[in-house]
């Protein structure tokens, strides 16, 4: 799967102070490197975060680049490009699709067999929320889209590896 | 609490500043006050142990404070007030950053309540300086000024040197606290890797000894990690000879005969064929600019390169690196050192001698750099200056322009940082205040900025902070009435149209005496040291007004984007 991707994932543990949104997302646009999806918030350790990126950078040398630019950032402690390792990425999707009569058992027989649950119903339609990778997303979507998506509302991806290492709060890698 | 050590009275934010300060070795700082900086230079006001110089713009306070920086190897220190005052710093900060100076810039910030209020004289300085500082800080707690400030320094002058802002509220500064110097840093995500792979450096020594037709390329980072002589010493055990970048004149004694001096657009063109031609590559502290390979898919076309830069990013951005080594180039090349005197290496050595030969043929067939012009050529102004100073070991600062390439061209030094110029932004503007810095921090010294009419109209106005603290810095303006550079380019590449290139100025002779400085005219050639001679002894701040040929053009050039052996040596004389 992964190596079909032509997006990569990055995940970089960063020092969690003000700014280091835009530091990290700075670098991606001052350099020319594209972001598709980019996600932050607080990991299990105390004042560090997590930013998840995806970027359709490019060839090897792109996300080479884009990777020791990152690890040049002084609050960037690690700096993992989830490609280059066994992982497993999700994105959750929050989607509104127009419910009408004759398309209601369809909308509903779709979201089972994607695991979708549906969150909210108005007379007019249904919303959906669905969890899974790139390629159950993608799909999801373009078999809603013909019954009529007005709203959809992706999370961006986040990835963790499928090791038993993990990253500590100096950025060490332990096990 | 152990090992840190404290005063038990309270100070305020502006006199932790002054106390971190000296705690740093600080003692000249370049400056310009303004409304929320007000307690600092209250707090300085009595300070015996600081010396302010007021410049009369901010952005010449970066640059004097770079000035002062590349010939001490110290960190320069800046201080400027907010919104104006920092954003007039911002060409000074990203030029440091380009070239790799250790610069701490503090700024003067609104009070932290009225941050993103579009207070007067705000200015987010922490966004506009992010991407072209190393590191920035805005002080959000009193408490954490002190541990900023150490961090910053160590920042600025560790790993690839560069500037770090510091942005200060008006509020931090008048605040309270105990005053802590933290004995200890502790920056997990900053370890700058001082060794390299020692497989890597092995590997490379042996390419190194095998190689035929080898050339090392020496750059900016032989000076920041003072390697020279390591680099001496490896240059000679090898037999290799060794060009320099722009950034790392002296960094490898110009008067050697395995020196090849300058390579790249206008370097030596036995330097650019040599580099062509070579089958093994050693560069570096180098990032490899556009500047210094042409067309990179030409460059240095046969040979296995190796590249020494202790910042990774460097490495594989523009040149594809067949062994890259992550390092200090000092810990580097003594590694390398060490590993060749332990063991046994063969190395070639009447291979390379006659390599350095047909080296030396290419360079024999050199033609003369200087034109036969009725005004007085600029060439000949620079060499004759050069000749009658090099014996007083002068600090040599130009602006940007035909004359810094001359400047380049000409001036052959042994040691580094003696060659003050701004390489990675191509400042104009630059030279003047830098050549301001290195007077303050050489008192003794002759120091000379090599201009031109454009460029020292840049920042002119500091010829009153030089007369106001008497530091006599030589400003020898190549005076042709053109942006020369870009009227060099015009007249190539763009069908001679001179479009706003024509450029005029003040009488500057008039203008050193307005601000009591000296000015001097010279238009002809037996001029030239009389006049230096009278403006080295006087020991005040001097204009020369050398008024020569319009038309002289830098050779030899590279067009930009040709490969590095197609070279121009004249105007009717292509080499390739």
């Amino acid at each position: 799967m992964q190596n079909n991707n032509k997006n990569h994932v990055i995940s970089v543990m960063v020092k969690d102070e003000a700014g280091i949104v835009s530091r990290v997302s700075g670098l991606f646009s001052g350099r020319g490197y594209s972001i598709e999806s980019i996600t932050a918030a607080q990991t299990s350790e105390k004042g560090y975060a997590r930013i998840t990126i995806e970027t359709s950078g490019g060839d090897a040398d792109v996300i080479e680049q884009i990777t020791k630019q990152l690890n040049r950032l002084i609050p960037v402690l690690k700096v993992v490009d989830l490609g280059d390792v066994e992982s497993i990425e999700r994105e959750l999707i929050l989607c509104k699709v127009l419910a009408k009569d004759e398309d209601r058992s369809e909308i509903l027989r779709i979201a089972e067999i994607f695991g979708a649950k549906i969150i909210d119903v108005t007379p007019r339609t249904y919303t959906l929320q669905a969890l899974g990778d790139e390629r159950q997303i993608r799909s999801l979507i373009e078999l809603l889209r013909p019954i009529g998506i007005r709203e959809l509302v992706r999370s961006g991806k986040v990835g963790i590896t499928r090791s038993n290492q993990f990253t500590n709060g100096n950025g060490k890698v332990v096990e | 609490m152990t090992g840190i050590e404290t005063k038990a009275d309270k100070l305020t934010g502006a006199q932790i500043f002054l106390e971190c300060l000296k705690k740093e070795g600080v003692d000249e700082i370049f400056g310009y006050p303004g409304g929320v900086i007000l307690t600092i230079y209250e707090a300085l006001y009595n300070c015996k142990e600081i010396k302010h110089y007021l410049v009369r713009h901010e952005q010449a306070a970066i640059h004097a404070a770079e000035g002062y920086a590349r010939v001490t190897g110290r960190a320069g220190v800046a201080l400027v007030t907010s919104g104006p005052g920092a954003t007039n710093a911002i060409t000074g900060i990203a030029n440091a950053y380009y070239d790799g100076y250790p610069l701490v810039v503090f700024t003067g910030q609104v009070g932290s309540s009225q941050i993103g209020n579009d207070a007067f004289q705000e200015a987010d300085i922490v966004g506009i300086t992010r991407s072209c500082c190393k590191h920035n800080y805005l002080v959000k707690d009193v408490k954490d000024l002190s541990r900023i400030i150490k961090e910053a320094f160590h920042i600025a002058t560790t790993g690839k040197p560069g500037p770090v802002v510091v942005d200060m509220p008006k509020d931090i500064l008048s605040a309270s606290t105990e005053f802590v110097w933290p004995d200890k840093i502790k920056l997990p995500g900053y370890n700058p890797n001082y060794n390299g792979h020692p497989k890597q450096i092995s590997k490379a020594l042996e390419l190194l000894c095998d190689a035929e037709r080898p050339v090392i390329i020496a750059g900016g980072g032989i000076v920041a990690s003072e390697a020279m002589d390591e680099l001496k010493q490896l240059a000679d055990k090898l037999n290799v000879p060794v060009a320099n970048t722009l950034m790392a004149k002296g960094a490898y004694p110009e008067d050697d005969p395995k020196s090849l001096g300058m390579l790249g657009m206008h370097g030596n063109f036995w330097t650019n064929h040599a580099v062509t031609n070579c089958d093994v590559l050693f560069a570096i502290g180098t990032r490899f600019n556009d500047r210094i390979t042409g067309c990179l898919k030409r460059f240095a076309r046969d040979a296995q390169i190796i590249h020494v830069d202790i910042d990774p990013c460097s490495i594989n951005k523009n040149v594809k690196v067949d062994i890259p080594i992550i390092g200090d180039a000092k810990n580097v090349m003594k590694a390398m050192l060490e590993d060749f005197n332990s063991h046994e290496y063969d190395i070639n050595y009447e291979v390379k001698q006659s390599w350095l030969e047909q080296i030396n043929d290419w360079r024999n067939k050199r033609p003369s750099l200087e034109c036969s012009t009725e005004k007085l050529s600029a060439v000949t102004v620079i060499k004759k200056i050069y000749e009658y100073t090099k014996d007083m070991d002068p600090i040599v600062a130009t602006e940007v322009g035909q004359h810094q390439m001359w400047a380049a061209q000409l001036w052959k030094f042994n040691k580094p940082r003696r060659f003050v110029t701004s390489g990675g932004l191509g400042t104009m503007g630059f030279g003047f205040p830098a050549a301001m810095g290195a007077s303050v921090a050489l008192k003794d010294r002759l120091i000379l900025n090599i201009a031109g009419d454009g460029s020292i109209q840049m920042n002119i106005q500091e010829l009153a902070t030089c007369v106001e603290y008497n530091l006599p810095v030589i400003n020898i303006i190549i005076n042709n009435g053109y942006l020369g550079m870009v009227r060099q380019w015009q007249e190539k590449l763009y069908d001679k149209h001179y479009s706003e290139t024509k450029i005029s100025g003040p009488d500057f002779v008039k203008v050193a005496e307005a601000y009591g400085a000296r000015g001097f005219r010279v238009t002809k050639e037996d001029e030239i040291i009389p006049v230096m001679k009278e403006a080295i002894e006087c020991k005040q701040p001097v204009f020369i007004d050398f008024v020569v040929e319009e038309c002289e053009m830098v050779y030899p050039w590279v067009l930009a984007g040709n490969p590095l052996n197609k070279v121009l040596l004249s105007n009717s004389c292509p080499i390739n």
